[in-house]
C-alpha cells in the first residue's frame, strides 16, 4: 500500500515531466514563502513578546521600499510562472497532424470508446506507446470529464459538442482512467484503465478479439439504413449536397457565411439540419435528434470522412 | 427606549441585553447588536449541521469502498455540506455577525442606516435556511453545491428546486446587508472619522458589501434560469433543449468566484484588528492594506474563468483568465507581508485571539500560494477537480476564514456579552483546531497531485493511507470546534465580568461599556486620531 509513498503519479506521457517540473517549481515557491512567513511570525512572536504591561513599541507607519519589494518580487515570480505555464499549455493544446484518432462517448456511468478500425471497448482504452493519439469526445447526457492522471491530461466532455485531448504515451503499462466531473450517483464508478501497449501488441489487439466492422463501414450501413443515401447522391443529382470530398473543406452557406466541414458541423447538420444550410439547397432535411445515438453520429462522421477529403469539383449549384 | 445614564452602585447598568426581556423583544428588535446575536445563533446552528455532514463524509472515506453510506447518500452529504457551509455559514459569518455588531460601533454611529431592513435581512436568511433544511429532511439534493447543468436541470431526481430556492432567498439577505453597510459607512461616520481613519475591518466590510451588492443578483438570475429549465423545459443550459451548459458555468462562477472574497475579505479585516491590538502597534502600511481590499474586490470579478480551464473554454480565454488570476495573488501577498511586518518591534501577547490571528496568516499563506498552482494553466489541467482543489479552498475558507471568524468572536466576545471566557481553554482550542485542520487538509494536496478526483464515494485502494490521515485530522478538528461552543456558552452565565476594554485595544467600540448601551454611545464620539494609535516611544523609527 505504501510503495515508497509516491508524491507524484506515474509519468507516462510526453507532457507529464514538463508539468511535474512546473509543479515542483511552484511547490518550491510555496515552501519558501511559507517558511519565511512562519519563521518570521514565530521569531517576532518570541523576540517581541510583551515583557511589561506598559512597554511602548516604536512608531512605525510603513515603508515604501518594502511595500514595493513585496509587490514587485511576487509580481515578477507570477509573470515567470504565467509565461512558463502558458507556453507549456499552449504547446499541448493542439494535437500533431499525424495523430491517430479514437472516439469517446461518455454516458452515465461509463466510457464507450470506439477505434476507427472497429474495436469498441467500455471503460478501457488501449493505445500504442510512442504515437500521438487524439481523442474526440462527446457526452450523451450530462457533463463528464476524461482524466488520465499518469498522462496529466483532463478535459470536460460535454453534451452537444465535441471536445478533444491528445497525448503521446511514453511507457507501456496500465494507468487509471477517471471521470473528473461529478455526473451523478455512480460518478466514482465511471472509470477504468488505460492500457499502453507496444505497437506490435496494439496491432495484435486491434485485429484480435471480436472483430466488428470498422467505424466507417458501420457509418456506411447507417447511411443506408436512415435513408441518407436517397438524397446525398454522389453524382450530384440528389436533393442534398454531395458529401464526397467535403470533410475538412470550407462550405459556402445559404446566408453567405463559410464554415469548415469538421466533426462539429457534420454533427450539427445531422441533428439540427436547419441551422446551417449549404448554398443552393433547400432546408428539407428532417432532424435525426433523438433517433440516432452519439456513437452512431460518430460512425456517420467516420463514413463521411472516408468519402475522401479531396476538394470536389463544383457540382450542381 | 432606555437610556444608560450614570447608574448608582446598587442598580445594574442598563445595556442592550437587559434593556428589555422576552422573545418578542428579540424577534422584533431593530438593534444591530441584537440582530448580530440572532445571526450568531442561526449561523452557529447551520455550522454544526454542515459540520455533521463533513464528519459523515470523512468517516465514509476511511475505507476505499466506502465505509458508511450508499453512493447516492454520499453525494447528498457533500452537496449539503457545501451548500450549508458556503451560503448559510461562511457568507453571512463575519459580515452578518461581527459586521452587524461592529460597523456602527467602529464608526461611532447609533445603528445601521436602515435598522428595519437589517431585521428583514435576518428573516430572509431564516426563510432561506428553512427551505434548505426542509430539502434536507425530505430527501436532500445531490448536484454538488455548484449545481452544474444539465445534471441539475434535467437529470437529478433530488430536491434541486427547493434547495436552489433556499439559496436564492438567502441571497437577498446578503444583498440587503451589503447595501446597509455601504450606506452606513458613507453617511454615518462620527465627526472626525475620515475614510483613512477607519479601522481596516470597516474597509474590508465595505469592499465585501460591494461584491455582495454587485455579484449576488447574478446568482439569483442563474438560479431562476435553472428553475425555468427544470420546471418548464425552457432551453437555456441543456443542449438537447437548445441551451449551452457552459453558459451556466460562466454565470455561476461570475458570482461564485467573487463570493470566495465575500468569505475571505472580512477575515482579512478581522486579522488587521487582531494583529494591531496584540502587537500594540499601528498597522504597517495602512494605505496598502486598505487599498489591497479594494483591489481584491475589483479583480475578483474578472477571474471567474479560471474555474473553466478544462471545460471547453477557448485557449485564449484561458490565457487571459490565468494572467488575471495571478494578479489577485499580489494584493493578497501585500496583506500577508504587512500583517507580519506589523508584529516587528511590537509588544506581542498571545491571548487566544492572537493565536487565531497567527494561525490565519500561516494558513492563508499556504492557501494563497497553492492557488498559484490553479491559476497556472498547465498544472491546473492536472489538478482541476481533484482533491488538490478541495485542499486549496479549505485552506482559504476554513483555515483562513473560519480561523478569522473564531479569532474575531473571541476578540469581541467580551464586548458582545460583557463576559470573559477562560483564556487557557481558548488557547487550547485554537491549538487543537490548527493541528486538526492541517492534518485534515494537508494530505489532500498530496492526494490531488496523485490524481484522486473529488466527489468520489469510493476510490482506488492506493489512496487509502492519505484518506485515513485526513479523516483522523477531521476528528481532531471536530473536537476543536466543539470546545469553544462549550466554554463560550458557559461564559455567558458564569464568566467573569468584562470591563469596557479588556485587551487595551484602540477603536471606538472599546470606548463604550461592555456590553454597550442600546444607543451605543452616550455622546456621539469625536475622532481626533488615526486608527490603531497605540502609545509609542518618543522616537519615531521608520
Amino acid at each position: 500500500m505504501w510503495q515508497g509513498f509516491p508524491i507524484y503519479p506515474d509519468q507516462a506521457s510526453t507532457i507529464a515531466q514538463g508539468v511535474d517540473h512546473l509543479h515542483f517549481f511552484l511547490t518550491g515557491i510555496t515552501l519558501f514563502f511559507t517558511a519565511i512567513i512562519f519563521t518570521t511570525i514565530f521569531y517576532f512572536a518570541v523576540k517581541y513578546r510583551r515583557r511589561s504591561e506598559d512597554e511602548k513599541p516604536p512608531l512605525i507607519l510603513g515603508s515604501l521600499p518594502l511595500e514595493l519589494a513585496w509587490t514587485l518580487i511576487p509580481l515578477a515570480l507570477t509573470v515567470i510562472v504565467f509565461v512558463w505555464s502558458s507556453s507549456l499549455y499552449f504547446r499541448n493544446a493542439r494535437p500533431p497532424a499525424a495523430s491517430m484518432e479514437i472516439f469517446v462517448v461518455g454516458k452515465q456511468w461509463m466510457w464507450v470508446i470506439q477505434h476507427p478500425e472497429g474495436p469498441r471497448e467500455i471503460n478501457e482504452l488501449h493505445v500504442p506507446v510512442g504515437r500521438p493519439v487524439k481523442l474526440t469526445m462527446t457526452s450523451q447526457d450530462v457533463i463528464h470529464d476524461f482524466y488520465i492522471p499518469a498522462f496529466r491530461v483532463k478535459r470536460d466532455v460535454l453534451p452537444g459538442r465535441y471536445s478533444s485531448i491528445w497525448f503521446q504515451a511514453t511507457k507501456t503499462g496500465q494507468y487509471h482512467l477517471f471521470c473528473a466531473q461529478y455526473c451523478g450517483a455512480m460518478h466514482a464508478a465511471m472509470g477504468g484503465w488505460v492500457y499502453v501497449m507496444t505497437p506490435a501488441d496494439y496491432e495484435q489487439w486491434l485485429s484480435g478479439g471480436a472483430k466488428g466492422e470498422s467505424m466507417a463501414a458501420a457509418g456506411n450501413r447507417l447511411f443506408g439504413q436512415y435513408g441518407c443515401v436517397s438524397c446525398h447522391i454522389a453524382d450530384g443529382t440528389g436533393r442534398g449536397p454531395v458529401l464526397q470530398g467535403v470533410f475538412g473543406h470550407p462550405v459556402k452557406l445559404q446566408d453567405g457565411r463559410t464554415v469548415v466541414a469538421d466533426e462539429a458541423y457534420v454533427r450539427e447538420s445531422i441533428l439540427n439540419p436547419g441551422a446551417k444550410i449549404v448554398a443552393g439547397y433547400s432546408p428539407i432535411m428532417p432532424t435525426f435528434q433523438g433517433q440516432i445515438s452519439e456513437e452512431q453520429v460518430l460512425q456517420l462522421i467516420a463514413y463521411i470522412k472516408s468519402l475522401g477529403t479531396e476538394e470536389r469539383k463544383p457540382a450542381k449549384p | 427606549m432606555s437610556h444608560s445614564q450614570v447608574q448608582g452602585e446598587t442598580s445594574p447598568r442598563v445595556h442592550y441585553l437587559n434593556t428589555s426581556y422576552g422573545i418578542k423583544s428579540w424577534l422584533l428588535t431593530t438593534d444591530h447588536k441584537r440582530i448580530a446575536l440572532l445571526y450568531l445563533a442561526s449561523i452557529t446552528l447551520m455550522f454544526f449541521v454542515g459540520g455533521f455532514f463533513a464528519v459523515l463524509i470523512r468517516l465514509h472515506l476511511i475505507e476505499p469502498q466506502g465505509a458508511l453510506l450508499e453512493p447516492e447518500t454520499y453525494n447528498k452529504m457533500f452537496t449539503m455540506h457545501g451548500i450549508i457551509m458556503i451560503f448559510f455559514f461562511l457568507i453571512p459569518s463575519i459580515p452578518a455577525v461581527l459586521g452587524n455588531f461592529l460597523v456602527p460601533l467602529m464608526i461611532g454611529a447609533r445603528d445601521l442606516a436602515f435598522p428595519r431592513i437589517n431585521l428583514l435581512s435576518w428573516y430572509i436568511y431564516v426563510v432561506g435556511s428553512v427551505f434548505t433544511l426542509v430539502a434536507i429532511v425530505t430527501g436532500g439534493v445531490d448536484t454538488g453545491w455548484t449545481f452544474y447543468a444539465p445534471y441539475s436541470s434535467v437529470y437529478s431526481s433530488t430536491h434541486v428546486i427547493v434547495t436552489a430556492l433556499g439559496v436564492f432567498i438567502t441571497g437577498f439577505s446578503s444583498i440587503l446587508t451589503g447595501l446597509n453597510f455601504v450606506v452606513t459607512i458613507h453617511k454615518m461616520r462620527a465627526p472626525g472619522m475620515t475614510w483613512f481613519r477607519l479601522p481596516l475591518f470597516v474597509w474590508a466590510m465595505y469592499a465585501t458589501s460591494m461584491i455582495q451588492i454587485l455579484g449576488t443578483p447574478v446568482l439569483a438570475i442563474t438560479i431562476v434560469l435553472l428553475g425555468l429549465e427544470r420546471l418548464l423545459h425552457v432551453g437555456i443550459f441543456t443542449p438537447a433543449l437548445g441551451g449551452d451548459p457552459l453558459l451556466f458555468q460562466h454565470m455561476f462562477w461570475f458570482y461564485s468566484h467573487p463570493a470566495v472574497y465575500i468569505m475571505i475579505l472580512p477575515g482579512m479585516g478581522v486579522e488587521s484588528e487582531l494583529v494591531t491590538c496584540f502587537s500594540k502597534k499601528r498597522i504597517f502600511g495602512y494605505g496598502f492594506v486598505a487599498f489591497s481590499s479594494v483591489a481584491i474586490a475589483v479583480l475578483s470579478f474578472l477571474v471567474w474563468g479560471h474555474h473553466m480551464f478544462v471545460s471547453g473554454q477557448s485557449v485564449y480565454a484561458g490565457l487571459i483568465f490565468s494572467v488575471l488570476s495571478f494578479l489577485v495573488a499580489i494584493p493578497s501577498a501585500i496583506k500577508v507581508f504587512n500583517w507580519t511586518a506589523t508584529m516587528y518591534k511590537g509588544s506581542i501577547s498571545y491571548q487566544a485571539p492572537m493565536l487565531y490571528a497567527m494561525g490565519f496568516i500561516g494558513l492563508f499563506t499556504m492557501g494563497g500560494l497553492t492557488g498559484l498552482f490553479l491559476a497556472s494553466l498547465a498544472t491546473d489541467v492536472h489538478l482541476n477537480s481533484t482533491y488538490f482543489i478541495v485542499a486549496h479552498f479549505h485552506y482559504i475558507m476554513v483555515g483562513s476564514a473560519v480561523m478569522a471568524y473564531l479569532g474575531g468572536i473571541h476578540f469581541w466576545w467580551p464586548k458582545m456579552t460583557g463576559r470573559l471566557y477562560p483564556d487557557g481553554w481558548a488557547r487550547f482550542a485554537a491549538l487543537i483546531i490548527f493541528v486538526g485542520f492541517n492534518l485534515t487538509f494537508f494530505p489532500q494536496f498530496l492526494l490531488g497531485y496523485l490524481g484522486m478526483p473529488r466527489r468520489y464515494a469510493f476510490y482506488p485502494p492506493e489512496f487509502q493511507v492519505l484518506n485515513v490521515m485526513s479523516s483522523a485530522g477531521a476528528s481532531i478538528l471536530a473536537v476543536g470546534y466543539a470546545i469553544p461552543l462549550v466554554y463560550l456558552i458557559w461564559s455567558m452565565r458564569y464568566g467573569p465580568i468584562a470591563d469596557s476594554n479588556p485587551w487595551g485595544a484602540k477603536g471606538l467600540e472599546w470606548e463604550t461599556p461592555s456590553p454597550p448601551p442600546t444607543e451605543n454611545f452616550e455622546v456621539t464620539p469625536v475622532v481626533t486620531e488615526e486608527a490603531y494609535n497605540y502609545p509609542t516611544q518618543e522616537v519615531a523609527v521608520v
